[in-house]
């Protein structure tokens, strides 16, 4: 076996320190070394997005880097971004919204969406779409999806709360 | 899926690198990953070893040196999309990146990653054949600098020997010229069915197209059809047609070869009337 390689990686919040083959995926660390389940395994090939996390600040498919690759980074995932009873306003979006019905894509749309605002807080629906495209939902289609983005986007600037106040 | 076993090697500098890889003359550099992971996943290839060259700070980042901009090897799609310098005087590359799979493989891939796996349906090597980019190579004898033109060998082959690194890419600063790249993408995977860049400066028209053939080239026939004349709707439509033959372009299950000789006057045409903001 080729010589394991010591990594440090901070994933919510909390630091770890493993020795990891150099093949070890960075999703397959998540899900099997940290028991961290909610990112998904979908296509294994780089393209549907269910493995996303985010890499010091930044959207990345988690099944196409090494554990090796993240040593010294700050990881997010899904467990990390909210809880039951406090849930991210793109969390609370997809509910609100019914943006999924499987929910097998949700994860790692939720993690590519929250990457998108943080970018660019006040998306056009062509920008959301644009900012999917690496986000495969296979049953419900993508529009309750891009309604879920919207409504965070608006919760996020404060409109939802008002316009619960009227 | 789990790649073969490999030795993990990462290194802090370009000297770092070289020597690396004259130690493990087998090793795969490694930069955003996104070509070579999955290839190793699919076990296309098994390199005995890696050499992660992606946090080489001396490879990263857009600067200016005098009119030239000098590209680090490993600065990411993302960072080349947002850089101010190539939104100011190198737009056509921001644009061609914005259309490059989707945001994750943005985050991660990088320039002279792509580059240097040369794969024919990548974007950007489009973008370094009508720019007129030069390709700084390094390696265990020195530096060397090669015109975009020499670059692009074959496919998934360039000038790089073994031994070298991919390490800069210079963009020549062209005040005033205007430029555009347009794209017929892959329906699933977006990568370039054909893409054709365009850059028009002053009466010198340069066009390249990726994705039609075994690697980018020129396209020459377009570039004498409408040198020293005004870019019209008439001139850009009389030149667009037949600008490569089908015989030895790419086919498969999305784009026969006649479909992809059609494509490429298409998307010139596409790219030329957005240059010519018509």
């Amino acid at each position: 076996m080729a010589d394991k390689v010591h990594i440090t990686v901070v994933v919510n919040g909390v630091e770890h320190h493993h020795e990891v083959e150099p093949r070890l995926l960075l999703v397959h660390y998540l899900r099997e070394t940290l028991g961290l389940t909610g990112t998904h395994v979908g296509c294994d090939t780089s393209q549907c997005g269910a493995c996303t996390v985010h890499l010091d600040g930044q959207a990345v498919k988690s099944c196409t880097m090494f554990a090796v690759q993240a040593d010294g980074c700050s990881i997010t995932t899904i467990e990390g971004l909210g809880s039951p009873g406090s849930l991210h306003p793109v969390q609370e979006g997809f509910w609100e919204m019914h943006g999924l019905q499987c929910g097998f894509c949700t994860p790692g749309m939720i993690m590519a969406a929250v990457d998108l605002l943080n970018k660019n807080p006040n998306p056009s629906e062509a920008e959301i779409r644009h900012a999917l495209e690496g986000n495969y939902c296979r049953c419900t289609g993508y529009h309750n999806i891009v309604r879920a983005v919207q409504y965070a986007a608006d919760k996020m600037a404060g409109k939802v709360a008002m316009a619960a106040d009227d | 899926m789990y790649t073969a076993e490999f030795a993990y090697k990462k290194a802090t500098s370009v000297a770092e690198a070289i020597q690396l890889l004259q130690q493990h003359p087998e090793a795969k550099l490694l930069a955003g990953g996104h070509s070579l992971i999955p290839a190793m996943k699919l076990r296309l290839a098994a390199p005995p070893a890696l050499i992660d060259i992606s946090k080489v700070a001396e490879l990263r980042g857009v600067r200016r040196e005098g009119d030239t901009l000098v590209v680090g090897a490993m600065t990411t799609y993302r960072e080349l999309e947002t850089s101010d310098l190539l939104k100011a005087h190198c737009p056509l590359i921001p644009q061609a990146v914005y259309h490059i799979g989707d945001p994750m493989v943005r985050a991660k891939g990088t320039i002279g990653g792509s580059l240097a796996h040369a794969d024919p349906a990548a974007d950007l090597p489009a973008s370094m054949l009508a720019l007129g980019a030069k390709m700084k190579i390094q390696g265990p004898s020195g530096a060397r600098v090669v015109e975009a033109d020499q670059f692009f060998t074959g496919m998934f082959s360039t000038a790089l020997q073994e031994g070298e690194i991919l390490t800069e890419i210079h963009l020549p600063i062209r005040p005033g010229a205007r430029m555009a790249y347009a794209k017929f993408p892959h329906p699933a995977s977006r990568s370039a069915v054909v893409g054709v860049a365009v850059v028009v400066d002053g009466t010198e028209v340069r066009a390249a197209v990726t994705g039609a053939g075994e690697h980018a080239m020129r396209l020459t026939k377009l570039e004498q059809a409408l040198a020293g004349k005004p870019l019209t709707t008439e001139n850009i439509s009389a030149a667009c047609q037949g600008l490569l033959a089908p015989d030895h372009l790419n086919h498969d299950l999305v784009a026969s070869r006649e479909y992809r000789a059609h494509l490429v006057d298409v998307m010139a045409k596409r790219a030329l009337m957005q240059a010519a903001g018509l």
